[in-house]
């Protein structure tokens, strides 16, 4: 067995209430190392054959929690949260903070593969190998911190009782749905603790369609034995020496990016992206910092960055509400976004979507869509329910955030994010407002534009992602390059937090999955092999995709149509991104990672890396043809 | 700034606590050189998110926990002040947990016996990991003729304290 490696899976069926251990051979595990590689690799395996057939909301749809050899040793514990996206169709590597991935991988698995579907409402309880469903009917419909609060003393209790022995144990570690999960709104988040979230992929759909409302852990013994700890605590000296030093994140997290963003880059939505430069010095971190930050530093296992700030509004009319930080993201699609520009608005909506279980990145993006839509008359008061979203209007968008986690009137159709909303609202009036929808392959757009050019995204990094419109998943070249995907695919299959490779030289992340599993894996074979056969999958699943929507490369692999449109203010103003330049990029790119003139990787790329079965059912399905269109 | 020649004692600065549980995986790694929790002697509870906190050994005057266990497996270190186990004496009966004010002690997740913070003999790691990444929640300082069991609190009493202090009185639904 490879070291670092708990060398099981719990393998849960909802449906028929059976739970086992699985193993998953070396050879794979070698291959796919956990998180998101071994997620893509289990999915092909499973459902690949049937893909197109697979509808992400049902019970045949599988949903994954995997940790990796690193999780819990490099600094910054996280957990991959995966499965057929009801957003993009296709997989998303999903990772959220927490000790969630710790406790699991100390109790013993590597990871929690859910099948089927229950009649009922239930959660997980995982005391080392002691698993049982639970009800959950007195939890369904709570919010988060309901639901945190409820659970917490339940299992707390369940642990008193049933191990009196050992004295103390901490509390479990927590993965739960709000409201919106279980309403299956596509927007909806797989939450820990209050305010964490994997967003991207939209799996808290998926976690409420098989009615599993929660899962909790308690692992007691130590993480996975590691081939060599000494050189480990070496590395992890390393990686905290180099990140002690990024005074900026330890200091604001990403909460200084909501005004300089806008400011200084001219990168950050603004009214539905309809600009990216905004100056309002109310948005500024020092108003954050010294009105709404009760706590300077939160952090999750092992992080020596702590980017989180828990916030907090005590008096006036957002009273009681509390989130962390809001990060750069919730800062700017419940910000600017939506035309709001203080701290305490932004705090009260990120708290909202928190609650509600909402993922605030693309339920902010959705919002906006919808706002610009009745700044155009194209939605009116009428069809929103009553709803008047005016720009800055924070009562408007809490009303539509709360109609969307419940599926209520207009709820329903937001519910199913931009781009489907897109279609279905073109339809009805007639009219393409998909040129106002900002999104990529069904995820929206993270906020980090590419117009201004002074920002990190490249030309095509959203466009030819396969992960859509996430920003922490972009393209670029040199495929060996710090902005190429294939490094993303390591943090996210390691799995530890992306934040805490930054400012790290990038040998010290194989140094350190050398010194865990005892295997030399080199960065050649890493990103000429391993890295780009998952990426590889990940691309042929999203374009199998299916069964509501497909992406034709053609049109798809392409930017939102707003990100065309000259930037209208600011020191960037009138830059936009060249047509040509794309096109010519995307040749690139296609070049780069084997995939032919119409974006479907090559037989002869998948022959190379062994992936024969996944060509023929490629160049079977109906996409080849129709997408040479 | 201590001398390693006098008994020392660690101060806590609980609401600053990051919950980044680095001390747990020092304390963890220097007793058992494996990265283990629930195996640390000073463990990091967060029953309400935000309110993260370092549960551990006080070094009660009268140390109550040395006195109820029947078998005299807990001593006092002359040198630091610590509780200091006889891993084969104990006989994990518990008596230590119940007698503590605080429920610090418990059990060696995978051994039969109790696990107690010993102030690594004087050079407290926790200390070390939690100073070197500018938190100074634990600090160690001089022990002195002081009621430190004051300190000795359950985690539940300490959680809600910090949840009320930071979120008022909404936190009671927290808990
Ligand atoms: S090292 Fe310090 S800041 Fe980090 S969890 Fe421990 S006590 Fe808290
Ligand atoms: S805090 Fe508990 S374990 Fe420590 S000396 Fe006091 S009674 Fe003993
Ligand atoms: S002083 Fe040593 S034994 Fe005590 S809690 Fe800290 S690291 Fe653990």
């Amino acid at each position: 067995m490879i070291k670092g490696y708990a060398g099981k899976i719990l393998e849960v069926n909802l449906s028929t209430q059976a739970i086992k251990d699985i193993k998953i051979g070396d050879n794979i595990l070698k291959d796919y190392i956990g998180g998101r590689g071994l997620a893509t690799k289990i999915l092909w395996d499973r459902l690949g054959k049937k893909w197109e057939k697979i509808d992400p909301l049902k019970s045949e749809n599988i949903l994954l929690f995997l940790t990796g050899p690193l999780t819990g040793y490099y600094p910054g514990g996280r957990i991959c949260v995966s499965g057929k996206s009801p957003q993009s169709n296709g997989v998303i590597g999903s990772t959220v903070a927490g000790e969630f991935g710790v406790e699991l991988r100390c109790a013993c698995y590597d990871g929690i593969i859910v099948t089927g579907e229950s009649n009922k409402p239930v959660y997980l309880f995982i005391k080392d190998s002691d698993v049982d469903i639970r009800d959950a009917s007195h939890i369904w419909g709570k919010d988060a911190k309901q639901t945190m609060a409820t659970l917490g003393r339940e299992c707390r209790e369940l642990l008193r009782k049933r191990y009196p022995k050992f004295g103390q144990l901490k509390e479990p570690s927590f993965l739960y749905v709000g409201p919106a999960g279980e309403n299956k709104v596509r927007t909806a988040v797989v939450a820990a603790k209050w305010t964490h979230a994997a967003g991207y992929g939209g799996y808290g759909a998926v976690m409420g369609s098989k009615k599993l409302k929660a899962i909790a852990v308690k692992g007691t013994g130590p993480l996975p034995k590691a081939a060599n700890i000494k050189e480990v605590k070496r590395l992890i000296k390393v990686v905290n020496d180099n990140i002690y030093e990024n005074v900026l994140w330890r200091r604001w997290g990403t909460g200084s990016g909501g005004y300089e963003v806008g400011a200084e880059t001219s990168s950050e939505p603004v009214r539905n992206w309809q600009d990216e430069w905004h100056n309002e010095k109310s948005f500024g971190v020092d108003q954050f910092e010294n009105r709404v930050w009760i706590k300077q530093s939160w952090s999750d296992f092992g992080c020596p960055t702590c980017c989180l700030k828990v916030a907090m509004i005590k008096t006036g009319r957002f009273k009681g509400a509390i989130t962390d930080n809001p990060d750069y993201e919730m800062q700017a699609y419940l910000g600017p976004n939506l035309g709001l520009f203080t701290p305490e608005e932004n705090v009260f909506l990120s708290s909202l979507a928190d609650d509600l279980g909402l993922c605030g990145i693309q339920t902010g993006n959705v919002m906006g869509f919808a706002a610009e839509l009745f700044q155009r008359g194209i939605l009116t008061k009428k069809d929103l329910d009553g709803i008047e979203p005016k720009w800055g209007d924070v009562e408007a968008f809490a009303a539509l955030a709360k109609k969307i986690a419940y599926r209520e009137g207009i709820g329903d159709l937001l519910a199913e994010g931009t781009y489907r909303a897109a279609l279905k609202i073109g339809e009805k009036k007639k009219t393409d407002v998909l040129k106002y929808a900002v999104q990529s392959k069904g995820i929206s757009i993270g906020a980090h534009g590419i117009r201004s050019g002074k920002d990190y995204p490249e030309s095509i990094s959203y466009a030819c992602s396969v992960q859509g419109g996430d920003h922490t998943s972009t393209a670029g070249l040199p495929l060996d390059g710090s902005g190429s995907e294939l490094s993303e695919i390591f943090n996210d299959s390691g799995v530890h937090c992306n934040f805490n490779v930054f400012g790290v030289p990038r040998k010290v992340k194989f140094d350190f999955y050398k010194a865990v599993t005892g295997i030399e894996l080199t960065q050649k074979e890493w990103y000429k092999i391993k890295a780009f056969r998952i990426l590889q999958i990940q691309r042929a699943l999203l374009l199998l995709g299916g069964p509501d929507i497909k992406w034709k490369p053609k049109t798809h692999d392409e930017n939102p149509p707003r990100f065309y449109e000259p930037l209208p203010s600011g020191p960037y103003k009138g830059k936009t991104v060249d047509k040509m330049q794309v096109e010519e990029d995307k040749r690139r790119y296609y070049n780069a990672v084997g995939w032919d003139e119409n974006g479907i990787p090559k037989t002869k790329t998948l022959e190379k890396l062994g992936l024969e079965d996944i060509d023929k059912v490629l160049k079977k399905s109906c996409i080849s043809k129709s997408m040479l269109k | 700034m201590t001398t390693k020649k006098e008994p020392i004692w660690i101060a806590r600065d609980l609401i600053k606590c990051s919950g980044c549980r680095k001390c747990e995986i020092a304390c963890s790694l220097y007793h058992e050189n494996r990265i283990w929790p629930e195996a640390s002697r000073i463990r990091v509870f967060m029953p309400v998110p935000g309110a993260d906190f370092p549960h551990f050994c006080t070094q009660c005057k009268n140390y109550p926990c040395v006195k109820a266990c029947p078998v005299d497996a807990l001593s006092i270190s002359k040198k630091t002040g610590a509780v200091l186990v006889k891993t084969k004496a104990c006989i994990a009966c518990g008596k230590c947990i119940e007698a503590c004010p605080g429920r610090v002690p418990h059990m060696h997740p995978a051994k039969n016996h109790i696990v107690i913070c010993d102030l690594c003999n004087g050079s407290p790691q926790c200390v070390k990991v939690c100073q070197e990444g500018g938190w100074n929640v634990l600090t160690t300082v001089h022990r002195r003729a002081r009621p430190y069991e004051l300190y000795a609190r359950t985690p539940e009493q300490i959680a809600k304290d910090l949840a009320i202090k930071m979120y008022g009185e909404q936190a009671e639904d927290y808990i």
